[in-house]
């Protein structure tokens, strides 16, 4: 059988596909952000924060964040998806908000809402990870105080390889074994706030894995500051005033 | 050694090192964690010997007292009226801080306020847990029965009124309209109605362009295309 020597779409064993992230794309919400990664795209619109209902969510020392996580009918490779929720996007939502919530200070907001929509109009693998990313830009650009910021990406493991960021003719690679491990991270601290896997892989693999994690969101928090900051100097702030 | 890592007056994102060492202060929406500065919002710095501020680009707006506000009768309550700041948080405005005369048990509060009004008021006080008290008592604070609302970002509100009010008033005089601007960005405006709809879009350049220097000349040359006359500030 032949080993997994290059990767299917060419790309180095270590390299994140294209990316592209724009912030405010979605006018009549607080806060919103727009996140590419190859063939995976994801929008999020942050909306709050506001009253809770229903009222039994209410937190009465801190706000509570609710996401919400679809993808679009035509966003896969085949058939249509079905909308609303599901096992999955259930799954997906609640591992979002666990892994935007350490950063989140919400203190100020009790008995309040914020809502992340996170809608994905094209799906390639690592989706959930394009998610977070988008979500984290969102809350930022809704003046969501954070004290730090979460990226995150997929990675793991095609036959004999260990890979950053996977595709889907990876993810369900025929010729060897395959994990795909989501992993979202702090910036500053590169605490892990989601570990998820698919698969099967050895222990030193994994702490492998995790290493390349942090040089992998590193490269995404640079694509999500610069989006950011340029939202802000499009609107004129910059060493004037 | 202590080190300022930013420039004054520069766009700060959550997270970003601002200052390390103990010789600085934060404030605003700066934070201090362990021995380096951090901001938590998406903001402009202010720089101001040893205090390290982060003035909030974005957000909702968050009640203050003393803040005047243009607010939507949301409920009737017992004894007062429901009110939506568009904010996270309603205010309530009670009948005390709001009628002189005596109302009686069980009198009907609708001929004072009815649902829907808009009303300019005044944040008396707000709780830890954000509960927010109202008054419409004072200068300029009542009922609007007239003009138009407009809605803004909170934190372009001080732009929009200008120092020392020299935007709005240069608006209001050369429209001839009155102008009432809430700190949570709600903006009602009155006058006639070609005047209004100048108003509308000037305020709206301003909105778009908050931050770029010589904002009050630029929004006065506009200001004097619209109504084809020059104009003295």
């Amino acid at each position: 059988m032949m080993a997994y020597t290059k990767r299917i779409d060419g790309r180095d064993f270590k390299e994140l596909r294209p990316m592209e992230a724009k912030v405010g794309v979605i006018p009549r919400a607080d806060g919103s952000a727009y996140f590419k990664i190859g063939g995976t795209a994801a929008y999020a619109a942050v909306y709050g924060p506001r009253t809770s209902f229903p009222r039994f969510l209410q937190n009465p020392k801190s706000g509570v964040l609710r996401c919400t996580y679809t993808m679009m009918p035509f966003s896969g490779a085949g058939d249509r998806v079905r909308p609303g929720p599901n096992r999955r996007s259930k799954e997906i939502s609640m591992v979002t908000e666990k892994a935007l919530i350490p950063v989140l200070d919400l203190e100020d907001f009790p008995n309040s809402v914020i809502d992340v929509f996170i809608s994905l109009p094209e799906t390639d693998a690592g989706s959930r990870c394009a998610g977070i990313t988008a979500a984290a830009l969102a809350l930022a650009d809704a003046g969501i105080p954070m004290k730090d910021f979460v990226s995150a990406v997929a990675l793991g493991r095609v036959d004999d390889k260990l890979v950053v960021d996977l595709c889907y003719d990876e993810e369900a690679y025929e010729g060897g074994p395959v994990a795909d491990i989501p992993i979202a991270m702090t910036q500053r601290s590169k605490e892990i706030t989601l570990l998820q896997m698919d698969g099967e892989i050895s222990k030193k693999d994994l702490l492998k894995l995790v290493e390349l994690a942090k040089d992998a969101t590193d490269k995404i928090h640079e694509k999500q500051v610069s989006a950011l900051k340029e939202k802000f100097l499009r609107e004129g702030f910059k060493n004037d005033n | 050694m202590s080190e300022i890592k930013v420039e004054n007056k520069q766009v700060v994102i959550p997270g970003e090192e601002l200052a390390s060492g103990l010789d600085f202060v934060p404030s605003g929406a700066a934070f201090r964690e362990n021995e380096k500065i951090f901001s938590k919002r998406v903001g402009l710095t202010s720089i101001d010997g040893r205090v390290i501020k982060v003035i909030p680009l974005a957000g909702a707006y968050v009640p203050n007292t003393n803040d005047v506000i243009i607010g939507k009768i949301s409920d009737i309550l017992l004894s007062g009226w429901r009110i939506n700041l568009f904010s996270a948080y309603d205010g309530v405005l009670n009948i005390k801080d709001a009628v002189n005369e005596f109302i009686r048990k069980g009198e009907d509060l609708t001929k004072f306020f009815e649902i829907g009004d808009w009303v300019v008021t005044k944040v008396t006080n707000v709780t830890s847990q954000k509960l927010v008290d109202l008054s419409t008592r004072g200068p300029g604070l009542r009922k609007l029965d007239q003009g138009r609302i407009l809605r803004v970002s909170p934190y372009k509100v001080p732009r929009i009124i200008g120092k020392q009010g020299s935007m709005v008033n240069m608006i209001k005089d050369n429209t001839n309209t009155q102008i009432t601007v809430g700190q949570n960005g709600v903006i009602w405006i009155s006058g006639e109605p070609e005047m209004e709809v100048v108003v509308g879009e000037l305020i709206k350049t301003i909105e778009e362009n908050s931050h770029t220097s010589g904002l009050t000349e630029r929004v006065k040359g506009l200001l004097e295309k619209k109504l084809g006359k020059e104009i003295k500030v």
